[in-house]
């Protein structure tokens, strides 16, 4: 009996934008503390990287988990028209209520890819500079398989 | 258990088109990967074994020994070679990194004795890859590896 295989597909995606960190439930000289130099109150700015990875059964007809003709369209929509070249405190609505850290960037764009009506996404993973990186990895759905 | 990982690359041409779709539907679902006469990428292969160190050697397995599977395996298949017309594990699957992931997991899995094949993870660019992985045991029946088409380029 041939082994059943997972396969999934990852595709790489940059923007760019600027951020604070800071909250209004801290002090100053806490946020200082808190959050260093990125609370400085003009923000500063990272190419970040991201990269999102689907799963699902590979389509025999095209050889695929699901086009990249429709997964970067809607990642364009989703996230990169939305948070490329802008200040995620001002420019993003969900930013304007919590503190635009990368962890809770990334759970906001994996909120927002999960709607993906091709494939379903498995993971998002941001690198904010070369040295730092946060990801968000579905949980896996126990027993639920789906077949070509 | 420790996982070790082996880099190859390794360049090849290819082309997506599904001969049960119409000329119109090859262009708008393959869209430029239809261009008859094929394009190329520097692929490259990531091969993960893991395993229990041997006491003796320190090694999950010798890496010079996996070199040379992927040698035999992968690259003598592949490098140089349009993936469409020359290699018959591909015939019948349209050449995405998926599939060929898949098909590299089948051809390596077997030659692997020292530690089991952990993942195969296949960049087709620096912006994109498939990663191929044994189903956790205890799964239903039922492969999800590619399948045949009957589509010959």
């Amino acid at each position: 009996m041939t082994q059943p295989l997972n396969i999934s597909l990852t595709r790489r995606y940059r923007f760019s934008a600027s951020h604070r960190l800071h909250s209004a439930k801290f002090s100053e000289e806490e946020n200082h503390r808190l959050y260093g130099k990125c609370s400085n109150p003009h923000g500063h700015g990272h190419n970040y990287a991201l990269e999102v990875t689907i799963t699902g059964p590979v389509d025999p007809a095209t050889g695929m988990i699901a086009n990249l003709g429709d997964l970067d369209p809607f990642v364009g929509r989703e996230v990169l028209e939305a948070f490329d070249y802008r200040y995620l405190n001002e420019e993003v609505p969900e930013f304007q209520t919590s503190v635009p850290t990368t962890e809770i960037v990334t759970r906001e764009i994996y909120r927002r890819l999960s709607k993906f009506p091709k494939a379903r996404v498995e993971r998002v993973r941001i690198e904010e500079t070369s040295n730092n990186s946060f990801e968000i990895v579905e949980e896996s759905p126990v027993n639920v398989k789906t077949t070509a | 258990m420790i996982r070790v990982t082996r880099k190859a690359e390794f360049s090849a041409s290819h082309f997506y088109h599904n001969p049960n779709f119409s000329a119109e539907e090859n262009r708008r679902i393959f869209g430029k990967c239809n261009n008859p006469h094929g394009h190329g990428h520097n692929y490259v292969l990531e091969v993960t074994v893991a395993g229990e160190p041997d006491p003796d050697t320190g090694m999950v397995l010798d890496l010079k020994e996996l070199k040379d599977i992927l040698q035999r395996e992968v690259m003598d298949r592949m490098d140089h070679r349009h993936l469409n017309y020359e290699v018959p594990e591909l015939a019948g699957q349209i050449p995405t990194c998926e599939n060929i992931a898949a098909v590299i997991w089948r051809l390596l899995e077997p030659k692997i004795t020292k530690g089991r094949l952990d993942r195969v993870r296949l960049y087709e660019s620096p912006d994109l890859f498939a990663d191929c992985t044994a189903e956790a045991s205890g799964a239903k029946d039922g492969d999800r590896g590619p399948q045949h088409t009957g589509a010959q380029p």
